[in-house]
């Protein structure tokens, strides 16, 4: 039990007072960054990380984690509130999330994205605790074949998803393959798809389509619809709260299925994003309510959330003993480690014990305080949607014009968002459905190099794909679930058979 | 719009450290003396990805000039990496006369242009100085039976063709570069080359036994070496580096042979260099110079050079602007022989 011990060393550092109040600082900090769209955690910590040089370095890890845990919060409310992701791994939130919030039912839906992130990020800080160098070694087995064949699982677990028409989901997904081509192919070191301009150089930002589809996609409904947020009339409960827990009780084995999937892509490093899409995907498929998700089912926001906060905080363990970022985020903070003389990798956790356990220690600490933060501020979110329509809709532009310019400080990106709105609004309006648009978007660029490479490294041979048992079994699960829709039925109705025959 | 960013920027900064952002008044009477010194933000562009080597120097340099108080002007950093850089450049490029914009460079300033055919070269940007040059060395997994360069590129060349992997950063860049010069070596035997996006990524493939060598950067295998997993068979420069200190237990980095000490003729190393939009006068860039030799004194600096084993070589003006020269010529000779120049 030598991690218990040092884990309690580790709460001592961090319950320093300059050290506490650093976190509450950056939870603030990083609540406020999450609800941007487009600044987000990368961004935030970047910017961010300078000031922190002339701390010790407990410290500043300690504060610039926290700011990542309060965008992991933050990221939750714009995307239930406005239908607009304020990160990434928001995306999937918004589809059972945004319909709740129309309902009336806002503060429910921010309790249970709360919630669930908490419980997420708790159940990968343990596993941070007692496995971490288990874990680091499980992540060294995955090379190329192994990365795409999560990949191929995630749309796997996405397919058939919606109830739009299969033709339909297919020339949505397969456009998000074409945005997602354009810019600088890794592999042969080409440009694709720029036509000689500098601004397509660096591709469709993932960051920039969502908020555009998404936000201002809905805006435009919205506006059509005779100007009113149709949340307008949601009374305001402040013991909300504790009537959504009573309800979230009965989604536990949801929460622990989102968890592990979390916790897997975090740390593969498959990062926040895909967990958060396949964990949606699978809980619809698992779920009784399977057919009533995308419509305001609660544990449509459950699924995504645990998944993405167990990701985002398990993201951390690579950085730390392999010096590969699972995240953005990560990245920035790989940078700061160096720069405070910290050399991240598998001797981390000896030669700077104290740092490494402050780092955790604060993670079980900021997580508690991120979480008590946001949660007295439910019904004060909530009352957002009160403000009426002609004033929050400006704002919203604006923010969403910030959000988009400061992605890559480029203001042709703004004008790109407008684009993706007008898309966004063509698509709702034809019943053409975003998620396998946003999906392939911010997969197929991935998916392409890791196949790429798989095929590089096995000479063309597809046997690589089933070469080891764990690539074997993950593509195996991807196939299985690419059938479910044919085969699920088929189940069914053998049980029916079975039991009629028992009978 | 870029006023708002750092507008945002200065009042978070001011938020959280009053002192710190006060440093708009420090050392002005020094920058006085110079002539020219900033009197706005200063735009520090990095053509590559957040959390590579280039990124790491540049943020690195940003927060050393805001702990000591070395400029007027904070530095604020961007990334601008789209299109292997291109897009930073670009910018630069078309930024004439503004001198409150730098870039920092690595070999995509040279391999960039050439391989995609972007419209970009050194002679369009105002040489500052270099900083240092990044050393790469040639590795394998610790439980790999070859001890030596020679033992290693011996079987890659009584192996077949593309049994043997090399994993490395990008397509038609530095590490494929190296790849290629390492066949020639071994009278043209291929290796199979997988590119990856970035180096951190490409180390643990190795250490993950999904490839049999890579190229890394020092300080992007440091760790995986220290802990026991990599082992170093050479360096690419033309003598061993200058650092003594033990990193593993019985090697430091001087301990390393050169690759040409080990009977394999390749030598490459990577500019870590400076530069401005076209169109600045002389005691604009003077004022970068100094800034930057600022920076080089500290202690800081130092250690952070030891750490990744970086070849501390600094130059500006003359001797800057023909190095530079000859290092594209190199390059332009190496993408040639590779088959790697863009055909339009």
């Amino acid at each position: 039990m030598e991690e218990i011990s040092s884990l309690f060393q580790g709460f001592g550092v961090a319950l320093q007072p300059y050290n506490l109040a650093l976190m509450a600082l950056g939870i603030v900090l990083g609540v406020i960054i999450g609800v941007l769209p487009g600044l987000g955690g990368a961004n935030g910590v970047a910017i961010l990380l300078p000031l922190t040089f002339s701390m010790p370095p407990t410290s500043a890890i300690i504060m610039l984690s926290c700011i990542y845990w309060g965008a992991l919060f933050g990221g939750a409310i714009t995307s239930i509130l406005f239908n607009i992701p304020g990160e990434p791994w928001s995306v999937a939130t918004t589809f059972d999330g945004y319909p709740m919030a129309q309902q009336g039912r806002a503060g429910e839906a921010l309790t249970a994205a709360f919630t669930s992130s908490f419980v997420g990020a708790l159940f990968a800080v343990i596993v941070i605790t007692f496995l971490a160098p288990l874990v680091a070694k499980f992540a060294l087995r995955f090379g190329p074949a192994e990365f795409f064949a999560v990949q191929f699982l995630t749309f796997a677990s996405f397919v058939g998803m919606g109830r739009a028409s299969p033709l339909k989901t297919i020339a949505s997904m397969m456009l998000g393959f074409a945005l997602a081509a354009v810019g600088l192919d890794i592999v042969t070191g080409q440009l694709r798809m720029t036509y000689g301009t500098t601004e397509l150089l660096r591709g469709f930002e993932f960051l920039v389509a969502v908020i555009g589809l998404f936000g201002i996609g809905e805006i435009l409904t919205t506006m059509e619809g005779g100007l009113s947020l149709k949340g307008v009339q949601a009374r305001l409960q402040l013991n909300v709260v504790l009537q959504t827990w009573k309800k979230l009780a009965q989604f536990k084995l949801t929460a622990f299925r989102s968890c592990l999937i979390g916790c897997w892509l975090g740390i593969t490093p498959g990062g926040a994003t895909p967990a958060s899409f396949m964990s949606y995907g699978v809980a619809k498929k698992m779920s009784k309510n399977g057919d009533r998700f995308g419509k305001g089912e609660l544990e449509g926001v459950v699924a995504p959330e645990t998944a993405a906060h167990a990701a985002g905080t398990s993201a951390l363990l690579p950085m730390l003993t392999l010096g590969i970022p699972g995240s953005p985020t990560a990245a920035v903070l790989l940078g700061g480690l160096l720069i405070w003389g910290l050399q991240p990798g598998p001797l981390l956790f000896i030669e700077h014990k104290e740092f490494v356990w402050g780092l955790i220690a604060s993670m079980y600490l900021g997580n508690v305080a991120g979480f008590i933060i946001v949660l007295t501020c439910v019904p004060l979110f909530a009352a957002i949607l009160r403000i009426p329509f002609s004033i929050i809709t400006p704002v919203i532009m604006v923010v969403c014009a910030i959000g988009a310019f400061t992605v890559n400080n480029a203001i042709f990106d703004v004008w790109l968002m407008v684009l993706f709105g007008v898309i966004g609004y063509v698509f709702n309006k034809l019943s053409y459905p975003l998620p396998p648009l946003v999906l392939a978007l911010v997969l197929g660029d991935m998916a392409e190099n890791s196949f790429r490479q798989s095929m590089l490294l096995s000479q063309g041979s597809l046997a690589i794909f089933w070469s080891n048992w764990l690539v074997g079994s993950v593509f195996g699960l991807g196939v299985i679930m690419l059938l479910w829709p044919l085969i699920g039925p088929l189940v069914h109705r053998a049980s029916l058979l079975i039991r009629d025959r028992a009978a | 719009m870029y006023a708002i960013l750092r507008y945002r920027h200065a009042r978070i900064a001011g938020l959280l450290f009053g002192a710190l952002a006060l440093n708009a008044v420090g050392l002005a009477s020094d920058a006085l003396a110079q002539g020219w010194q900033p009197t706005k933000p200063i735009t520090f562009i990095i053509p590559a990805g957040t959390g590579g080597g280039a990124d790491q120097m540049a943020r690195f340099i940003q927060g050393v000039v805001s702990k000591h108080n070395l400029s007027p002007q904070p530095l604020v950093v961007i990334n601008k990496s789209g299109g292997a850089g291109a897009e930073g450049f670009l910018d630069v490029k078309q930024s004439s006369g503004d001198a409150h914009k730098i870039i920092i460079t690595l070999s995509n300033l040279f391999t960039t242009p050439m391989a995609t055919g972007v419209p970009f070269g050194w002679k369009d940007l105002t040489p500052v100085a270099m900083l240092s040059l990044d050393q790469f060395v040639l590795w394998v997994h610790s439980e790999s039976p070859h001890k030596t360069a020679q033992e290693y590129l011996g079987a890659v060349k009584a192996g077949n063709d593309r049994q043997f992997k090399m994993a490395g950063t990008g397509s038609k860049q530095e590490d494929q570069i190296i790849t290629v010069a390492l066949e020639r070596v071994i009278g043209g035997k291929k290796f199979t080359y997988v590119p990856f996006e970035g180096g951190g990524k490409v180390a643990t493939q190795l250490v993950g036994k999904h490839v049999d060598s890579t190229v890394n950067n020092p300080i992007e295998a440091v760790a995986h070496w220290k802990a026991g997993t990599l082992r170093a068979l050479c360096i690419f420069d033309a003598k061993r580096s200058t650092y003594t200190a033990k990193v593993t237990p019985n090697m430091a980095w001087s301990d390393i042979p050169t690759c040409k000490e080990s009977g394999v003729n390749v030598e490459y190393q990577m500019l870590r260099g400076i530069f401005m939009p076209p169109g600045v006068n002389q005691a604009q860039v003077d004022y970068y110079v100094e800034l930057l030799k600022k920076v080089m004194a500290t202690e800081d600096w130092k250690s952070f050079m030891e750490q990744g084993a970086f070849n501390q070589t600094f130059m500006s003006g003359g001797q800057y602007r023909s190095w530079v020269e000859s290092a594209e010529n190199l390059h332009r000779d190496l993408m040639k022989e590779a088959g790697f120049l863009h055909k339009p």
